[in-house]
Parts: structure tokens; sequence; C-alpha cells
């Protein structure tokens, strides 16, 4: 049993754990399901340690058993340099996350922490890391449809007042997309080589199958990565669901969840269909360059603090979709990247949000004001996570956006001069949030009569969850090296899948001549 | 028809005995023999003492017809009794399906809830009348319940192993009747339930006579009704095609009428709604597996390589047996009729694996038909137990915060939800791609996507449940959820846990579809 079976059960097991605890002994549960996530950190950084660097391209620690041999599907699993990133993302973001879900899951909440919350996130958590290592379609999509149950109580249980509408709309949304992959995901497999173990990944690369129907198939696994990713115009359900979730929640949803959406684009849909992709590319790069547009747009307008976060993500969801079908390798090694960077930076503007809601018992921006007088750490923390989301160069963010930039002006200048743009509005949106709610005169709700502060400021456990996100954003922000290490490689291998070569450097050539 | 003609002419006394294979028919034979015996019972048992007797022969004598076709499972397929009967891997593993999910039933019909059956007292009692006022008073119990069943269930095992469509006739009459009536039983709200009975009946027959129409002009087109040779009749082009094609269209609707499929649906809703519950979950499961195998046995054994005309209007069939299904069903505010319409939906989904024509078409559905009457049997039988002043209460709106009260049955009813509606890791996920991929492969790509199309529609009303058990606040006039008796909670259990083993390791549940996947000839 490898390291990656053991980070897959673990979970489960500390749900199950978790789930038979008597009920009075919350305390217990809480501790226990932070030490089966904790636990599941160390396997994962440990597994980690034993990855072959020099081989990132290549999918190792392969296991591989016969499940439904009638219908081709096999329990087999593998991580390359993509897939490590994200089981890493996750296996960090979980602790944290039930960190910060300790003691209340926001003023609007629907429901308090209790063991049924905590056995949710720790499901959640074995489903998500199963999709990311997944080698075996038809394994990837049951744990793609299943994934989103856990999302689907902890939205709908725990959430916000209008927690009801969001979470069905999710889950229908997804599941409709879902669905429509589960017909191109049983097409691939009577069009692939067939067979007990015919939904392998690695058989069906480079799949055999005339024009139309690679491209009607690439359409029905597309569809469903879009929903998840979120891409314009299928991004309706997020920001409800985002903002109505439990911060906790919510960054589990839109920092790991969503990834899955970009993960399969960049991992399955590129090496099973090339020419499909090929022949998608500008159309999708269009629908990605109005997500960064769009989000960045709508984010602006927005009044309420969680949603405007959710709106942001749309438009950075734009950027990675926008580096992946640039079908270059720094494009692509950028998106890969940036996955990761907005995982971390989102989690920590979701989470530092709601600190701050909690505290004042509001989530519009305008009830805000003055904030970083009276808590001057929240607002510090509030403040490097939205640079790291504005891309300020020395902190993550940036070195992916750039990369992605990049990479698709090597291919699409037009496009990446039009994702520039979203840069700058991001700038707007972020800086404008944070002087509506930091600065200024400080409102009362925040400030007591007497002039001494009634809001707290960071309290230890909040430090404990904030400080290792802060901490990893300006570490990949300033040495991105041992990540991209990682990711190159597999980037590379799905550029040589997709029969992509990157093109010849445009200017660079004419300058030395001039 | 001329070896027949021909043994009778060297017979002194006229018509020989047929050869029947004791063996082979004796599940069969011996449900026919309980029946009997389950009458004689009501005739000479005093009134007030019959039904613990009732159960223990019924149940007993159904387990002893599933003990010895699991003892004679694996004995050559026979032909017998003259050609009409058929023992087959196909009509073994439905025979099975139905005799599991018959013992279920009588152990549902004999359960109380709250110390009361879901039947009436005297069926035959006017509602609201003095006379039943008086039965009820008396404590009058009805039994015949009993007896019914067991004709139902003997129909059920011969209509897919028919090989004649004679025979098939008969045994759909033997299954329908019996059913007709069971459905005008139930305890509370005896108007709609009658109305249920008159509604099945009346359609019910119709749709007999349109079978028996078929059968006629598929005779008059073949010279016979055996299904082999009505095949040898369509291979060798006799001519009379239009005998064949409008035999063929009045035998189908004969059969798309039992198994729900619209457009001749349109008793379902109604008659789920009316009948008792525990009638209701036997009907919605066993009747959909007897009647799919006796299509799927006419289909792939009189029809099988017919480049047919009807092939486009059975893909319409199918089309709009999904949407229509799945669609209706999202206005729906009862349960009982919620799961009506995605029974139709399902029969939908049937369709499109029996129209592929294809050998994983047959396994498919066959897998299908047993994963769905498993988890849709568990679904009616968890019905019985939410109850309110009025009896059993079906409105999604009673059953709001039901979760908040009663975690567990909230959490099983939901699993039979979201088995039905085809999410990952339960039995009836693998049951549609089972039967997707049987259509994508034979190239019925425009029916698999339909299907997930409405698979996506189908989960807005299946969540919706889900939702007002979950994310409601109880109210005043929540239902409440009734202890299970010791029988119904391990009927529960076995459901749902059959529901999950059977989503996460299909395996040798297919692997039996797939090597019972043959028919004799």
């Amino acid at each position: 049993m490898t390291w990656l079976v053991a980070a897959l059960v673990l979970p489960v097991v500390g749900a199950v754990v978790v789930a038979v605890l008597p009920k009075d002994r919350l305390d217990a549960a809480k501790a226990v399901a932070l030490a089966f996530s904790l636990v599941v950190l160390g396997v994962v950084v440990a597994g980690s340690l034993a990855f072959d660097v020099a081989d990132a391209g290549r999918y190792q620690f392969a296991q591989q058993v016969p499940w439904i041999p009638q219908l081709g599907a096999s329990l087999a699993v593998g991580v390359d340099g993509i897939a490590l990133s994200m089981v890493a993302l996750t296996a960090v973001l979980v602790p944290v996350c039930l960190l910060a879900s300790w003691k209340d899951l926001g003023p609007a909440a629907g429901g308090r922490v209790d063991a049924p919350f905590l056995a949710l996130v720790l499901v959640l958590e074995s489903l998500v890391l199963g999709v990311f290592v997944a080698r075996d379609l038809f394994l990837f999509y049951v744990l793609f449809e299943v994934m989103l149950l856990p999302m689907y109580f902890l939205i709908g249980r725990y959430g916000g007042p209008k927690r009801r509408q969001a979470a069905t709309t999710f889950l229908v949304y997804s599941l409709a997309g879902g669905l429509v992959m589960l017909a191109a995901v049983i097409g691939i497999y009577v069009a692939g080589p067939g067979g007990s173990d015919g939904f392998l990944l690695d058989g069906l690369a480079g799949l055999e199958v005339s024009t139309s129907t690679g491209r009607w198939l690439f359409l029905g696994l597309f569809v469903a990565f879009a929903v998840k990713a979120p891409l314009w115009p299928v991004h309706t359900w997020l920001p409800d669901a985002a903002a109505q979730a439990p911060p906790g929640a919510a960054v589990l949803l839109v920092g790991v969840l969503d990834k899955v959406g970009t993960f399969g684009m960049l991992t399955i849909l590129l090496p099973l269909f090339p020419e499909a992709s090929r022949w998608a590319a500008p159309a999708i790069i269009c629908l990605a360059l109005v997500s960064i547009l769009y989000g960045a747009f709508v984010a602006l307008a927005q009044r309420d603090l969680m949603r405007l976060i959710a709106w942001t993500s749309i438009s950075h969801f734009g950027f990675i979709v926008l580096g992946i079908f640039a079908m270059t390798t720094a494009g692509q090694s950028g998106s890969a990247l940036y996955q990761v960077n907005h995982g971390f930076s989102t989690a920590a503007l979701f989470l530092v949000a709601g600190m701050l809601v909690t505290r004042r018992g509001s989530s519009l921006i305008a009830d805000f004001g003055g904030g970083q007088r009276v808590m001057p750490l929240l607002a510090g923390a509030f403040f490097v996570a939205g640079l790291s989301s504005l891309a300020l160069p020395g902190l993550s963010s940036f070195v992916s956006e750039f990369l992605v930039l990049v990479g698709t002006f090597e291919r699409y200048p037009w496009a990446a001069v039009i994702a520039t743009t979203g840069i700058v509005l991001a700038a707007l949106y972020i800086l404008w949030t944070y002087q509506r709610m930091m600065t200024g005169a400080t409102v009362p709700e925040l400030e007591d009569v007497d002039g001494a502060p009634r809001a707290r400021d960071m309290k230890p456990r909040e430090a404990l969850v904030v400080a290792p996100l802060l901490a990893v954003i300006l570490v990949l922000g300033f040495y991105p090296k041992p990540v991209l290490d990682i990711l190159t490689p597999a980037v590379e291998r799905t550029m040589e899948q997709t029969g992509m070569t990157d093109p010849a450097p445009l200017f660079v050539a004419e300058g030395s001549e001039g | 028809m001329n070896a027949l003609l021909a043994t009778a002419a060297t017979t002194p006394g006229g018509i020989a005995p047929p050869e029947i294979d004791y063996l082979a028919t004796l599940p069969m034979l011996v449900v026919a023999g309980v029946a009997v015996t389950s009458v004689l019972l009501e005739a000479l048992l005093p009134r007030g003492r019959r039904r613990t007797p009732q159960v223990v022969l019924s149940a007993v004598g159904l387990l002893l017809a599933l003990g010895l076709l699991i003892w004679q499972w694996d004995a050559p397929d026979v032909v017998t009794a003259s050609g009409s009967i058929a023992i087959d891997g196909v009509s073994r593993f439905l025979m099975a399906v139905v005799l599991v999910l018959a013992v279920v039933a009588v152990l549902l019909v004999g359960d109380t809830v709250d110390d009361e059956t879901g039947f009436a007292p005297q069926a035959s009692a006017v509602p609201g009348s003095p006379g039943e006022d008086a039965a009820r008073r008396a404590g009058l119990e009805q039994t015949e319940v009993y007896p019914l069943l067991l004709f139902v269930v003997l129909g059920m095992l011969v209509f897919p192993a028919s090989n004649d469509l004679l025979t098939m006739f008969v045994a759909l009459e033997v299954l329908s009747l019996p059913l007709y009536l069971l459905c005008g039983f139930a305890r509370r709200r005896r108007l709609l339930s009658q109305e249920a009975a008159v509604k099945y009946f009346l359609l019910g027959a119709f749709s007999s006579a349109f079978f028996l129409m078929g059968a006629a002009m598929l005779y008059g087109y073949s010279g016979s009704v055996s299904l082999p040779e009505i095949a040898v009749a369509v291979r060798s082009d006799v001519g009379q095609d239009s005998l064949l094609l409008l035999g063929f269209g009045l035998l189908l609707i004969g059969l798309l009428f039992k198994v729900g499929a619209a457009p001749f649906h349109s008793w379902t809703p109604d008659v789920y709604q009316g009948a008792p519950t525990a009638v209701t979950a036997f009907m919605a499961a066993a009747t959909k597996v007897a009647a799919f195998g006796a299509m799927l046995r006419v289909l792939y054994v009189a029809f099988p390589d017919n480049p047919w005309s009807w092939q486009p209007v059975l893909w319409a069939v199918a089309v709009v047996t999904m949407v229509l299904g799945t669609v209706v069903a999202v206005v729906q505010d009862d349960i009982k009729r919620v799961l009506a319409y995605s029974s139709i939906a399902h029969a939908g989904f049937i369709l499109t694996g029996v129209l592929s024509l294809s050998v994983s078409g047959l396994s498919g559905s066959m897998f299908y038909l047993a994963v769905y009457s498993i988890t849709t049997i568990g679904a009616f039988a968890a019905l019985t137990l939410v109850r309110d002043a009025g009896g059993e209460a079906t409105t999604i709106a009673s059953w709001a915060g039901v979760g908040k009260r009663s975690p567990v049955f909230a959490a099983m009813f939901s699993l039979f939800l979201l088995a039905l509606a085809g999410i990952p890791l339960t039995s009836g996920f693998v049951g549609k791609v089972a039967v997707f991929s049987a259509a994508i492969a034979g190239g019925a790509t425009l029916l698999a996507v339909v299907g997930v199309l409405a698979s996506a529609v189908a989960v807005v009303f299946y969540v919706r449940i889900i939702m007002a058990m979950y994310f409601a606040e109880p109210g005043t006039d929540t239902a409440v959820v009734a202890t299970p008796s010791p029988t119904l909670t391990g009927i529960l259990a076995v459901a749902a846990v059959a529901t999950v083993v059977l989503g996460v390791l299909p395996s040798p549940l297919l692997d039996l579809a797939g090597t019972s996947g043959l028919f004799a000839l």
C-alpha cells in the first residue's frame, strides 16, 4: 500500500470515528478530526519527499486493481507533478479550514459546528484527494460526482440564510454538467481500447477517434469541467454557493473543489483529445477572457464581501483556463502553479473575511470602515491576502499570473493584452475594498463610545489559521522554483501529448537584430 | 404447429399431453400450489386467525420456490410444455428477482405500522358507509390479499418465461387481474384506492386486448404463436408485412403499458398513489421486472435481427418516456406521485438498454431491473413509516424537517433517492452506466444523451425531497416517523445495504446478469 492509498483512506476512517463519538463529546470530535487531517498532511508531506522530482512528468506511486471489469473500470491511482501539487494543496487547506471552523461558522450560518460537519469535511477531503490521484476515467468520474454530496450538505445545512437555494443550485448545476460528462465518459470507453481495464487514462491518451466524435466527446467533458471551474457563462452558481457556505467550506469549495475543473482540463482533456483541444482553443480562450473581465467588473460592483471574493475567483479561473489553452509551456506551467497559488490566496481571503464578518455581524462592505485602527493584525492579513490576489510581485500569485500572460502572449498576443486589463481591475477591486473597509473613520459598531475598540483583533487560534497561508504565499512568491520544478515536467509531457510546441519567440529575435 | 398436429394424429385419444420438464418448472408449480393452498386456508381458517398462517405459508412457499430455482440454477436450458415455457438464463434470473421481491412484499403486506395493516377491513364495503365502520369496529381483516398476491407472483414467473404468445397472454392476465383487485384495498383514502383499481383495470383490460389482437395478427402472419417460429417467419420474409407490422405494434402496446412507458403511462401516478403502499412497492418493482422480461423475450427471440420498421417509433417512445417522466415529476407535490413519475422515467432508461439489441444491452437491462427493483421496494416500504393523523403522510411539505427528528430514517430514504437519481457509488449509477454504454455501443447514442439529460432533470425532484427532510425546519404539521417493526427494519436495512454494495462492488451481480443473458431457442 503506497502512501497515496493511506492518504485516501485515513480521512474516511477519521470521519467514521468522528461520527460514532457520542454527541456531547464535540471537543473530542474536533480534536480527532483535526488530528486525522494533520496525519493526512504528514503522510502527504512524507510522500512528497519520496516523489522523484527529476521524473515529475511520470505518474509515480502508481497502483491498480480491477474494480468492475465488466464495465472496464479499475481502481488506479498515481501522481505526477500537477496531481501532487493539488494533493498537497488539499492536505494543507483541510486542517486550516477545520481550525477556522473551530468555534463558529460565521454569524449568518444556519448551523453550528457539530460532528456531522467535521465528518463531511473529512469525507470531502478523501473524495477530492481521490479525484486528483485517479488514473482511471471511471473512478475519476465517480469521485467527481460523489464529492458534490458532502459539499451540498455543508452548504445546505451550515450555510447562510439563502443556503437551501444556493445548495440546490450548486448540486443541480454540477450534476447536470456531470451527467453530460457521463455520456462522454461512456462514449470514450466505447471508442477506446475497451476490455476489462478500458477506462485506464494511460490507455486512453491520444484516443484514435474520428474528428467529429473526438470533438463531441471533448465538448461533453469540457462542459462538466467548465461548470466546475467555473467558466463564464456557466458560472452563475458560484457566487451564491460561496457566499452562503460557511467560510471554511467556501475555501474548500473555491480553493479545492473548483480546481478539479481546471485540473481535469489540463490532465484529462488535453492528453485525451489533442486535436479537439487545438480546435476548440480559440473559442475557449475567448470564454476565458470574458470570465477574466466579467468576473472582475462584477466584483467591482459587489456590496457583499463574500460575493466579491467569489467573483474575483471567477476572474482568476479565467486566467487559469487561459493559460491551459494557450498551449505553451509557460502558460500551462503558470496555470498549474496558479491553481496552487489561487488556492492559498483565496483561502486566506475567505478566512480573514470570515473573521471580519464575524466581528462586524455583517458581510456588507459598506458596514465596515476604519477597521485597520481597531484590528490592525486582521487588517494587515486581509491586505496581504488581497495583494496576493491582485498578483503583487513578491507574492505567490504574481509568478503564476506572469507566466500565464507570457505564455499566452507567445501564441495569442491579443489575448494577453486583453487579459492584462484584468490585473488592473484586480488592483482596483482589492484596493478599493480595503480602502472602504479598513481606512477612514471607524464605524461605531467596531468601536465603543469611549473610543476603545469593541472588536477584538486576531485571536491566537485565528493567527494559527492565517499564518501558514500567508507564509506559503510569501515563500512561493519569492521562491516558486521547487513547485515549478515538479510542475514543468508534467506540463511538458502534456504539451507533447497534445502535439504542441512553443512558438518561436517573436520579439527576442527582432530585438537582438535591431 | 405441424409437429403438434403430427403428434396429435398418432395419439389415439386426440391431442397428446405435452411433455413437461417438471424439475425445471418446479418453482412455478410450487408457487401455484401455495397459491391454491392459500385459498383453502382462507376458506377453512376462522376469520381473525388467518394472517399469521397466511404470511408464513406465503413466505415459506416463495422461499421454497426460490431455493428450488437456485438448486436448479446450473441445469441446462430447456424449452418445455410443447415449447410454451422457456427456462433459460434470462427467465431464471428474472424469476429469482421476482421471487425475492415477492418474499419482501409478503412481509410488507403482513407488516403493521402503529398496529394497523395497510389494508381495508372489508374492501367491498362502500367507503364511509356504516358497513365499513362496522367492519372496522369488528376488527375484520382482509387476508384475501395473500392468495391474490401469490397468483400475481405466479403470473410474473411465467410471463418472462413464456415462449409463445398465448402463454404470455395467459400469464399477463394471471398477474394483472389479482393486481387490479389489490390496488383497491387501501385502508385509508378508500375512494382514491378504489379509483386506482378501476382505472388500472379498465386501462389494463384495454391494453390486454391490444396484446391479444397483436398476437392474433402475428399468428395470421406466421402461422404460429411460438416466438422462435415467428422469428423464422420474419427471417424468411413470408410476405404480408402489414400483418407483421400491425401485430408487432399492437403487441408492443400491451407490453409498454405494463412497463409504464409513455404514452401508455397515464395509469401509473394514480394507481401508485391510490394503491396500498405495500402493493405499490411490489407493483413498482416486480411488475416492471416481469413486463420488461417479457418484452426482452419478444424483442430478442421473435424479432432478433429484423431491421425493424418499428425502431424509430420505439426510440421515440423511449425518449418521450424519459423526458415526460422526469419533467412531470418535477412539479409533483406528493412523494408517491414523484416516485410514480420517476418509475416512468426509469422505464425509459431501461428501454435504452433493451433497444440496443445486444448482449450487453440484455445483461445491462437485467442488472438495471434487479437493482432498480430493490431500491424501489425499499423506498416504498420506507414510505409506510411516515405518518400523520390521516395515515401515511406523502406530501413533500409534510416531510419538512424529518431529517432533524429522524436522522437514520432520513439518511436511508436519501440513499434510496440518490440511488434512483443514479449518483455514483449507488447501485442505480452502475445500472445507468450499464444500459447507457450498451446503448452507445449499439449506436443508440441519441437515447443515451437524452437519458443523461433526463437524469440531470431528475436530480431536481429527488433533491427536493432530500431538501425538505434536511434543510427545512420541522413545523407543527411535520409527519412523524413511526418505529418500524423488526421485519420492516430488516427489509429496509437489507435494501439499503444492497443499494450501496451493488453500487460499490457490482461485479458479482453484473457477472450473473452477464452469464444469464442468453435465451434458449
